[in-house]
């Protein structure tokens, strides 16, 4: 598995860059992560959706994919491709330090 | 690793329920997946994005070995809607959307969809036929056009 340096911190992630030990991840990590996936500076909207999905993963175990985190968080799936172009959930479990989402819908 | 895909056109060519919802997901996935996607319906296909229809689109209970059910029973006046009824609860318990809803989605995620214009002249339908998401009626030499570098799902 490879490995890549966030905030100072070695940190194990998968093929397609999910946190394989997800307790690995702090919020001081987000500015670098999102770095990563082409977001220089996260908006508040952005980082709305990371700590929406970051505490979904702590409550429920997995992340929650697009229709899921629309519903939940109450924030309108044109909003959240707008704010995450390369898809919602995905990017934004990257950035939370989260595995990827599964799920077919 | 191989080069990821970009880009999908996915046709959805049948007006049954199992005929429509494999595209749907199909596309939504790949939208997820942060893939640009376009949704081209073509011949009973078109019952999705058919305002007045779209809602009711049933399962084929005649012809279809896969539900297990004799083909003279699938005939029967109501199997089809009670079929039919029966699927969509059971996707509703896996929150899985209705067909409306589950196109609405889609045209938010950023999706095209088009409807193929060989099968609106044949139905004698109009663009007012159809839900607004349904961005144009085009030709199969536009969706050529429109899918040029990515791959092609045909459903």
């Amino acid at each position: 598995m490879p490995t890549i340096t966030v905030a100072g911190v070695a940190v194990e992630v998968t093929e397609d860059g999910f946190f394989a030990e997800p307790a690995q991840w702090t919020e001081y990590m987000i500015p670098e992560l999102a770095a990563r996936e082409g977001i220089a500076d996260p908006s508040e909207e952005q980082l709305r959706v990371v700590k929406f999905m970051r505490a979904e993963y702590a409550r429920t175990g997995s992340g929650p994919n697009v229709r899921a985190l629309s519903k939940t968080a109450g924030i309108s799936i044109k909003d959240l491709y707008r704010v995450f172009p390369g898809g919602p959930a995905k990017v934004a479990a990257r950035i939370a330090g989260i595995p990827k989402p599964r799920g077919c819908i | 690793m191989t080069a990821p895909i970009q880009k999908v056109s996915i046709i959805i060519s049948k007006g049954s329920l199992e005929g429509i919802y494999p595209g749907l997901i199909m596309a939504n996935g790949a939208r997820a997946e942060g893939i640009e996607v376009n949704l081209f319906f073509t011949f009973f296909g078109l019952d999705a994005i058919h305002a007045k229809r779209q809602e009711h689109v049933k399962v084929a209970t005649v012809g279809n070995p896969g539900l297990h059910l004799a083909t003279w029973a699938g005939g029967l006046p109501g199997v089809s809607s009670l079929m039919t009824h029966y699927l969509e609860r059971k996707m509703g318990d896996l929150d899985i959307p209705s067909i409306p809803e589950f196109v609405e989605m889609i045209a938010d995620t950023g999706a095209g969809i088009y409807a193929c214009k060989a099968s609106v002249d044949l139905f004698a339908l109009e663009k007012n036929d159809f839900i607004p998401q349904v961005q144009d009626i085009i030709t199969v030499g536009e969706f050529y056009a429109m899918a040029a570098g990515g791959h092609i799902i045909f459903t």
